[in-house]
């Protein structure tokens, strides 16, 4: 009886397991990523799609098999019988089904990473700095001399507004950095985002721009995307960094670019 | 192979305090590490209980928490570092003092030496120095509870520098962290001693025509398990060190320059903050083995038992085990894609895990294809059993996703990574345990548990494991960041309704353990007494002359085994199955 009840539970629980994933909606929330704002996010969506085919299958299958098999051998008290072929088969089909799919599948990814990963920012990208601490966000730009204004993480003063430790009394090219609170930038123009920690680990991940980084303490990292939609966009921090974790955040604003111009023009006043 | 056991005998202990405290029997010690393991499971239960309930409805008082602790639950409302500090023994606490002493310490102490016809472990105050460290490495986790500003709140993987730089980076992350790394510095030489015990006994003490060959698959199991154990401890051990170091002494192993933090500058330079992620994971995905392979050896040796029949290569499950041992040091990066290693390497990182997919699913289909035509039997043990390679699927197939760096931009750090492994290796490993405590409990304690309970045990513990992690699969693909004491982002507001839900499933779930922890109590007192081989089970356990064992576990008889112990499905004079000492047929020699 344990058996036959077991046999129908697991199919039933596979089944009614993958509905939301079809659907992208469980208890009338959306359970899917979000519309992709990036040039190089098709390729993660479409590698995501094809794993969760292959995945989703997999599971399915297995499932099923697993409950037709017990329901078919629970209680049974008769003659035993092996699975055609025995192990052989088995350990072939695994190799050449499971294994094969899943490194070719990995190779087709490595595609997307490489689009992010391998290829420096073009020389044309528009560079903003941000810096992640406890428990914020803060952007910089290098203003019209196009040049950054060394850190001095001793100077780091919130209370004056110096979130980044700059010197402008004795630096030159601080002088015109913007500072903001907002990560502004315009559509379809590349950024270059020098990642700086000023004191654990965070990370910045915004979902519509299918882009996860941490940040490192002691190691600058360079990440490089196109945002393609105008609108504002969640940056959250997902990596541990202390009690207020879960309310580090700050907005993607996408603008035209005559809109960022202005609001870059407004922010050097 | 060896002559059976040669190790000087130790005499039967008379007092209270030697037979049941400070004990040198295996046996003792392996209840010792299960009783253990049974409390800070509970404990760690509860803690989830608490972070779900907060996490949902966030104004609702926890009734007795706020007295519980004044300061990280004024009025019984947990504050956002209190959710981290639970969230963080939550993690400690089932990793370490329930996924590792569990299937591995507890099973493999009891029955490692009876399986292979031993008196004892090989080094019996070793043993029983392993299991009073790792109780005294509890303590001081627990202690941390209890300390001026409360238990640390950097996760159970405690990345540098939030774990190292002391109380600047937050509450619990002075005296709390500290202890959290002088806990598991001690755990990890309870484990190292356990680990070479294990080695030891199961190369040593074989009884005679005990050969490896002959040896059950769980035996196989904890050997493996073992040689991981070692290797994977040895490295924690001096990175723990280095941290209380970076954190007492003013070294600067895993702390760069140039911090401020609290508005301090740190008076720190040089160190690496992926150092200490490196080493950690060098040991942390091994250990995920250390907590599976265990459970894949008692289910495989259980199945078989109640199949009725043999598995279709049992020694392909145990290559395989070795294969996936072997592996299991080579992917430590996939924990780190996204960490600012060079992009490089999560390409060497990615391939080695896709192939671990490949002994994996031998193992599925190996353990699917035998319950073909076999005569299975439906017990509690078997059903666990069932449930196993169930949840194994599930948890699994969610790590093709993670084994690719390109998805893991998306997925990394969101509720998916959490979905997969609280399946693959918490609840797939506890089914492992539960299979175990149902199926061994007759010759741990001389009586059977209570079926029906056990079965209901069974169904709403499926039921509610998988109305638990699925969701937290769905919440992932919505990017659902892990580790937040509340949602308040716009994007996270909605998805509030799947909470909700998937706190009730624990709740549910967890409130189903009380009927295993009934059948426990009432069985060990009030069960059925239980045959001397109630499952007609042929390992060496089941050859002892008594249930439990007596101290020496054969009463001063040494056995001589004749075969593997998978002989089922013939005839014999005992029925379909024959004992490992079973001398019936001819041209079989010990």
């Amino acid at each position: 009886m344990g058996g036959k009840i077991f046999a129908v539970l697991i199919i039933v629980i596979a089944l009614a397991s993958a509905v939301p994933v079809i659907h992208h909606t469980f208890l009338g929330a959306t359970v899917a990523p979000p519309e992709d704002i990036s040039t190089h996010g098709a390729e993660i969506d479409k590698q995501l799609d094809e794993t969760m085919i292959e995945a989703g299958l997999s599971f399915l299958a297995a499932q099923i098999v697993l409950g037709i098999f017990v329901w078919g051998s629970a209680g049974r008290n008769g003659i035993l019988k092996n699975f055609p072929g025995g192990a052989k088969y088995l350990v072939i089909a695994a190799i050449l089904l499971v294994g094969a799919e899943a490194l070719a599948l990995g190779a087709i990814g490595t595609k997307a990473w490489a689009r992010v990963y391998f290829q420096p920012a073009s020389a044309d990208a528009m560079p903003v700095q941000v810096q992640a601490g406890q428990f914020a966000f803060y952007f910089r730009y290098p203003g019209p001399d196009g040049k950054f204004g060394a850190l001095h993480p001793e100077k780091i003063d919130e209370g004056n507004a110096n979130y980044f430790g700059l010197d402008p009394a004795n630096d030159v090219d601080a002088r015109d950095d913007i500072q903001s609170g907002e990560f502004v930038v315009p559509v379809n123009k590349e950024i270059h985002l020098m990642m700086h920690a000023k004191d654990v680990g965070h990370s910045f991940y915004v979902r519509e721009l299918r882009i996860q980084q941490d940040f490192v303490p002691g190691l600058d990292l360079n990440l490089h995307f196109t945002a393609t939609k105008v609108g504002k966009y969640e940056i959250v921090c997902t990596q541990l960094c202390g009690l207020g974790h879960y309310n580090m955040k700050a907005y993607l604003n996408v603008m035209s670019q005559d809109d960022f111009d202005k609001w870059l023009k407004a922010q050097s006043q | 192979m060896s002559e059976a056991s040669v190790h000087a005998a130790h005499a039967v202990p008379t007092s209270f305090i030697r037979k049941h405290v400070f004990s040198l029997d295996h046996k003792v010690i392996g209840l010792q590490y299960y009783g253990l393991a049974l409390v800070a499971v509970f404990t760690g239960m509860v803690l989830s209980w608490i972070m779900r309930i907060h996490l949902v409805w966030p104004n609702s008082p926890i009734w007795g928490l706020g007295w519980l602790s004044k300061v990280g639950a004024p009025g019984g409302l947990v504050t956002p570092e209190y959710y981290l500090s639970l969230m963080t023994m939550h993690g400690t606490l089932m990793v370490f003092f329930v996924l590792t002493n569990a299937p591995f310490a507890a099973f493999g102490n009891y029955f490692l030496p009876i399986q292979i016809g031993a008196e004892d472990m090989a080094f019996p105050r070793f043993n029983m120095m392993s299991f009073w460290t790792t109780f005294v490495a509890f303590l001081i986790l627990i202690s941390a509870f209890f300390v001026g500003d409360g238990p640390p709140l950097s996760g159970w993987t405690a990345y540098a520098p939030l774990s190292a730089v002391g109380g600047d980076s937050g509450p619990g992350q002075a005296v709390g962290q500290t202890l959290w790394g002088l806990s598991i510095f001690v755990f990890c030489i309870a484990s190292l001693l356990g680990s070479l015990n294990f080695i030891a006994t199961t190369l040593d003490l074989r009884t005679k025509g005990m050969t490896l060959a002959r040896m059950p698959i769980c035996t196989w199991a904890w050997f493996i398990t073992s040689c991981i154990s070692l290797l994977a401890f040895a490295v924690l051990l001096p990175a723990c060190l280095l941290l209380i170091l970076d954190r007492v002494a003013g070294t600067s192993f895993f702390i760069p320059s140039g911090l401020n933090i609290s508005d301090h500058l740190q008076n720190h330079q040089g160190g690496s903050p992926l150092l200490w992620q490196h080493l950690f994971w060098f040991f942390g995905h091994p250990e995920v083995y250390i907590a599976i392979l265990p459970a894949m050896g008692i289910v495989s040796h259980i199945l078989i038992n109640n199949m009725r029949k043999p598995l279709l290569s049992h020694k392909t499950i145990i290559y395989c085990m070795m294969g996936i041992g072997f592996l299991s040091y080579m992917v430590w990066g996939h924990h780190m894609f996204l960490s600012g290693m060079n992009p490089w390497s999560a390409l060497v990182f990615s391939f080695p895990t896709l192939v671990i997919t490949i002994p994996a699913t031998i193992m599925t289909l190996i353990w699917l294809g035998s319950l073909y035509g076999s005569n299975l039997r439906i017990n509690s043990a078997s059903l666990f059993c069932l449930g196993f390679i169930s949840m194994f699927v599930s948890g699994g197939v969610s790590g093709f996703f993670l084994a690719q760096p390109s998805i893991d931009i998306y997925l990394h750090a969101t509720y998916f990574v959490v979905g997969h492994f609280h399946m693959v290796m918490g609840v797939a490993a506890i089914m492992g345990v539960f299979a175990g405590t149902y199926f061994w409990f007759p010759k741990m304690t001389g009586r059977m548990m209570s079926e029906t309970l056990g079965k209901w045990h069974f169904f709403l513990t499926l039921i509610g494991t998988y109305a638990i992690f699925m969701p937290f699969h769905y919440l992932g693909l919505a990017g659902n960041v892990r580790r937040y004491s509340a949602f308040t982002d716009d994007f996270l507001v909605p998805l509030l309704p799947v909470h909700k839900f998937i706190t009730y499933a624990a709740l549910f779930t967890g409130a189903a353990q009380l009927i295993f922890i009934f059948n426990l109590i009432y069985s060990r007192f009030k069960g059925k007494p239980a045959p001397d081989n109630p499952w007609e089970c042929t390992s060496l356990e089941w050859s002892t002359p008594s249930s439990p064992p007596p101290f020496d576990n054969f009463g001063g008889q040494h056995l001589v085994v004749y075969h593997d112990p998978y002989q089922y499905g013939v005839k014999s004079s005992t029925g379909d199955y024959l004992m490992q000492t079973a001398p019936e047929r001819s041209g079989e020699t010990p």
